[in-house]
């Protein structure tokens, strides 16, 4: 195996998701068929070869540290699932 | 014939000409929207007033003798692109109430160039996927036999083009989601370069794969669409400064003397031996023209599926970060705590492939896993590029199947991600190369169903694809048809 399901669960918790027992039997086996599959990438020996992280030329993109236009508080808040005083307010953090 | 199956160049010259009205051309695309949208499902929000409305104005500039590149052309516009004021869910429950506060750079170029839009169209949830079944508004039925997908996951995007339910549409592709519904469903698709059309209020899926591109009747639209989408956008920091030829001077130019290579490990076991009997077709149409033939070999072909799915998972995996019910979008109410917020909110809010491409993606970039995952991937990335850079140096354009197979059924591959997966075989090196790439239709199975065949040609050279396609299109032999809707 892959991948196990304690490993499941453990990547879930990164992942900030959750699985029902059912679930988490069904993702290790298909985790672990994929994983399987790109086993094929072993069969390449690539020392020495400097990884892609994107297609372009580019390296960074700068702009002017100039203040421009934003939307706003009040605009921003609008996709809120819940505002209060100017914030996105969320479950209590500190006990 | 209705004036929603006519073309963007065909309908402007009409326009122009006082022959008919924006208002007119709006109005049969509503009435071909009332009349299959409920067999097809093209759109998960409709724009029925503000369209109208739109048209209206669009008529009255043209009455001032205001001459717009897409002047009163009524548009379909995937879902992941930001219209400010309107739903944008990317096919999501996650973003099911979502209205974004700004327009995507693309849908405000579109709008200054005067196009009207009817709807936002169906995908597969965050573009994860190569059929539209995954989207949580509903699957997407193919125009041309409603028991098959439109492929994905601009399904919607391709379907609503191929029924005329709009012009011309705006798709994006990560890992062929443009090409694959445009041959699935019988039209043009093209993906640009990495870096040629601007990003700005693009939903991010893979950010070193995404692309926006259009989704057109024929060639010669998709060179109108590329002249108002393409070009330098400093809101993007991927967009590349470089000078935006006129895309229409590439139509009906001479092929004759172009090099074009058939690489030999696109044509594999497994492969419909319907489509490569149609790609070996356009090859002999385009030997016809003057274009030389050679074979050419890009080795690691057979190494981009397992590449494309670590990678694309990996940048998903931290893009779709974001979603943790605090900003926007939906948030489950039963969190006990932030923690139990953050967990609910993503589980209830994301579908069943997000959330395993989520976990793919989290375990390769996760520590232990980086070096052998993530890292190897990118390695072999780098050689599949090298390929490519190898055979552009003896061919102007490589000519390849889109996709292995015709329209396959809804539901047949659903239970199965791998074989999903291997759907994209023939497209996915392009975004991995950061290379364009466009789908032209080249035929029809047996049953009926649209073969697809896709040009490749190195940065930036959309033109060389444009110039071929469009002579391709032209003394192409076989019959053209429409769904039988």
């Amino acid at each position: 195996m892959k991948i196990t399901k304690k490993e499941v669960e453990y990547v879930a918790h990164l992942a900030r998701l959750e699985f029902s027992e059912t679930e988490k039997d069904k993702f290790t086996s298909q985790l672990n068929d994929i994983l399987v599959y790109m086993d094929i990438l072993n069969r390449l020996d690539t020392s020495g070869v400097e990884p892609m992280s994107h297609a372009t030329v580019l390296s960074n993109a700068f702009r002017e540290d100039k203040v421009v236009e934003s939307i706003g508080v009040e605009e921003a808040l609008k996709n809120a699932p819940d505002e209060a005083r100017d914030c996105f307010r969320v479950p209590k953090v500190i006990e | 014939m209705e004036l929603c199956e006519l073309t963007i160049h065909e309908l402007l010259n009409r326009l122009a000409a006082g022959e008919t009205t924006s208002e007119k051309i709006t109005e049969s695309v509503f009435r071909r929207i009332a009349g299959v949208e409920e067999r097809v499902h093209s759109f998960i929000t409709l724009l029925e007033e503000p369209a109208m409305e739109a048209a209206r104005e669009e008529d009255r500039a043209i009455g001032q003798g205001v001459r717009k590149p897409l002047g009163g052309i009524p548009l379909a516009i995937k879902d992941l692109l930001c219209t400010k004021g309107i739903r944008t869910t990317c096919g999501s429950r996650i973003l099911e109430n979502f209205i974004p506060p700004y327009d995507a750079t693309v849908v405000r170029k579109l709008r200054d160039a005067g196009a009207v839009f009817v709807g936002k169209t169906n995908m597969d949830e965050f573009a994860m996927g190569s059929s539209t079944e995954t989207s949580h508004f509903g699957i997407t039925r193919n125009p041309w036999d409603l028991e098959r997908i439109p492929g994905g996951s601009s399904g919607g995007s391709a379907a609503a083009v191929a029924a005329d339910e709009c012009i011309a549409a705006i798709g994006s592709d990560t890992g062929g989601s443009i090409r694959q519904p445009a041959s699935l469903c019988g039209i043009v698709g093209l993906k640009p370069t990495y870096g040629r059309v601007s990003r700005f209020g693009l939903v991010a899926f893979a950010s070193s794969l995404d692309q926006i591109g259009p989704f057109t009747k024929d060639v010669e639209d998709c060179s109108v669409m590329m002249n108002v989408i393409a070009g330098y956008d400093p809101r993007e920091s991927t967009s590349v400064p470089r000078e935006v030829p006129d895309y229409r001077t590439f139509l009906g130019q001479d092929v004759k003397g172009m090099t074009v290579g058939i690489p030999k490990e696109y044509f594999i076991e497994g492969i419909d031996p319907e489509v490569s009997s149609a790609i070996r077709g356009v090859v002999k149409t385009l030997e016809g023209l003057g274009v030389s033939v050679r074979e050419v070999s890009l080795p690691h072909t057979e190494y981009c599926v397992a590449i494309y799915y670590l990678i694309a998972p990996a940048e998903a995996s931290s893009n779709l970060a974001r979603y943790d019910g605090v900003r926007y979008g939906f948030r489950s109410r039963d969190g006990r705590d932030l923690m139990d917020m953050y967990k609910k909110t993503r589980s209830e809010g994301f579908g069943t492939e997000v959330k395993r491409r989520i976990m793919i993606g989290t375990y390769g970039l996760s520590a232990g896993y980086y070096d052998a995952y993530y890292k190897k991937a990118s390695q072999v990335r780098a050689l599949l590029k090298r390929d490519f850079d190898e055979a552009f140096r003896e061919c102007d354009v490589l000519i390849t199947p889109t996709s292995p197979t015709p329209a396959f059924r809804i539901g047949e591959k659903m239970d199965d991600p791998l074989q999903m997966y291997l759907c994209d075989i023939f497209t996915l090196s392009t975004n991995l190369a950061g290379i364009p790439g466009i789908s032209v239709p080249c035929g029809f199975s047996g049953a009926g169903l649209p073969i697809g065949a896709q040009f490749l040609a190195g940065h930036f050279e959309e033109g060389k694809l444009l110039r071929l396609a469009s002579a391709y299109e032209k003394h192409a032999d076989f019959e053209k048809r429409r769904p039988a809707l």
